[in-house]
């Protein structure tokens, strides 16, 4: 899934601070699994910036909504009879949903409540990890399914590199070296030759680096 | 001043690969001595020359490092065609960190026709490291594909979509080995990688854990890596025995064994730094005798005045003249 992290209320509220009349609109697709955007984060941003603004002495009126995925047209257009009725509205779906309502709506103006960090997965209860690039062209049948283009600090198609320490990445003793990882698997089962030999290089064409992509499937367009 | 013209564009004489100095060293069965420099925080020039006339004619090449430790710096490649001027060989550094395959090819291009024969191929410090860690890394190829690159660009004659290259770089081509990060098992398989790349000369990481190098280059000479490809042992005289903890504690992959930090710290007051150097030369000695090294690459880290010294001392000098 898309993980996000809820941006300071500093930043929100500085966002904001010309406003009296807002909504705060979550969304209950990834940004509810990974506990940032959902019904219940909604509902504390709301009071949180409430608070804040009634000891600012400037009250301001803030409704909240959550609708079942901001990326998703269908589900935009449920807001058109209310969106008009704030000065801003505040989204706290992952950077995906504020580009759908702006393009819906182009009279309103939005803000994005949280920092959209990265496609991965929670290891244990409250702490998530990248897991994917999305670079576009998956390579990872070739690493028993590890992927060192988002999970090695360097993306090395060769690894480790030298700054790789009991298991860990030289940058932080709490990243693990991915590269430690598909080594020792590869070892472990005997299959280490299949890392010995030099990769060509990567096409980055599908990745960010040639353009925003755009993915076609011809038979669910006609 | 060296003149930039077509003289830089002659093929290397024999089947030598470049046809620098080290190279034919090497070839000639010496064992090679390297040397290391930084290029300055500026553009300090007179700074760079102070340190070339500690490394001139005391080692066979010398690295001129590039943004070592993600800490910014002149370029390598301007540095080197300085050390060039100077009458100095470069081994010119180049990371995979900064560039992408369009300013890595151009580079090294541009190093060829600025008469750079010898070049190290590295992934780099991350970013994370140095004093512009909010930088954007590259990474757009590995130091695996650049040792691959360059010497496709040289043998084939082609870059890398296959166009021909007019007037091909012909480059004396090395990579790094570090025996000392883990997995240890996994490291002489990293390096008959390297070499399968097309690597020509390897320099290692820094050298303090003897008995694990003894280990590895044991593994490497029963692999038959040595037969392949030649290897420079890395030295790095310890100044103190503070500066010793600090290199085991804080750099990535270095291994520092206490006895050492303990032989330091056990040297009269103010001899810890000869105490250093007697054990960089019982180093150096024992590297001369090793089966499937073929010369020591000395990183005086800004400690360059101590090159003559060291170079006299563990009898490297008069350097051969091939």
């Amino acid at each position: 899934m898309i993980v996000a992290d809820r941006k300071s209320l500093e930043e929100i509220l500085s966002m904001i601070k010309d406003y009296k009349n807002i909504m705060v609109l979550g969304c209950k697709g990834c940004v509810t699994v990974c506990n940032v955007g959902g019904e219940k984060e909604v509902s504390i941003l709301a009071s949180a910036l409430r608070i804040a603004r009634q000891k600012e002495g400037r009250e301001i009126n803030i409704d909240t909504k959550v609708i079942e995925r901001q990326c998703d047209n269908e589900y935009v257009a449920q807001l058109k009879e209310t969106v008009g009725n704030y000065e801003a509205v505040v989204s706290m779906a992952c950077g995906v949903g504020p580009q759908f309502l702006s393009e819906a709506y182009r009279e309103q103006k939005f803000y994005p409540a949280v920092n959209t960090t990265f496609f991965g997965g929670a290891v244990t209860h409250g702490i998530w990890e990248e897991r994917c690039a999305g670079c576009g062209t998956c390579i990872i049948h070739d690493f028993d399914g590890l992927c060192p283009v988002a999970r090695c600090a360097k993306s090395l198609l060769h690894g480790p590199c030298g700054g790789s320490s009991k298991g860990k990445c030289e940058i932080s003793k709490e990243t693990i070296c991915i590269w430690d990882s598909i080594v020792s698997k590869k070892m472990e089962q005997g299959r280490l030759n299949d890392l010995l030999k030099v990769r060509a290089v990567k096409d980055w064409r599908t990745a960010r680096d040639g353009g925003p992509r755009r993915s076609i499937r011809e038979e669910l367009t006609q | 001043m060296s003149e930039i013209n077509s003289e830089n564009n002659v093929k290397p004489e024999g089947d030598f690969k470049s046809g620098s100095n080290l190279e034919k060293v090497l070839r000639a069965g010496h064992f090679a001595f390297t040397g290391e420099c930084g290029p300055p925080k500026g553009a300090n020039v007179h700074h760079l020359v102070e340190k070339f006339h500690h490394l001139k004619g005391n080692v066979d090449a010398v690295n001129i490092t590039d943004n070592q430790t993600a800490v910014v710096r002149m370029s390598s490649l301007a540095a080197s065609h300085l050390m060039i001027d100077h009458g100095l060989e470069p081994n010119f550094q180049m990371v995979c960190r900064d560039r992408n395959r369009l300013a890595i090819t151009s580079d090294i291009l541009g190093a060829y026709a600025l008469g750079i024969r010898n070049m190290l191929c590295l992934s780099g410090d991350h970013q994370s490291f140095g004093n512009h860690p909010e930088a954007k890394n590259v990474h757009d190829i590995d130091s695996m594909q650049l040792i691959n690159l360059v010497t496709t660009m040289r043998d084939k004659e082609e870059f890398l979509n296959g166009e021909k290259i007019d007037v091909a770089p012909k480059l004396f081509v090395g990579a790094a080995c570090n025996p000392f990060a883990d997995p240890f098992e996994y490291r002489v398989y990293r390096l008959a990688n390297k070499i399968a790349a097309g690597a020509d000369f390897i320099q290692t990481q820094c050298i303090y854990n003897m008995d694990k190098f003894r280990t590895f280059m044991k593994q490497v000479v029963d692999m038959g890596l040595h037969e392949k490809c030649y290897i420079l042992a890395g030295v790095t005289p310890m100044k103190s025995a503070r500066m010793a903890s600090f290199m085991g504690k804080m750099v990535p992959g270095m291994d520092v064994p206490e006895s050492l930090i303990n032989r330091l710290k056990g040297a009269e007051k103010g001899k810890q730094a000869e105490e250093g150097i007697k054990f960089a030369l019982e180093q150096i000695e024992e590297f001369k005798e090793m089966k499937g090294v073929a010369g020591v690459h000395l990183m005086a880290i800004e400690w360059e005045q101590m090159v003559p010294e060291i170079a006299e001392r563990a009898g490297m000098l008069p350097r051969p003249v091939v």
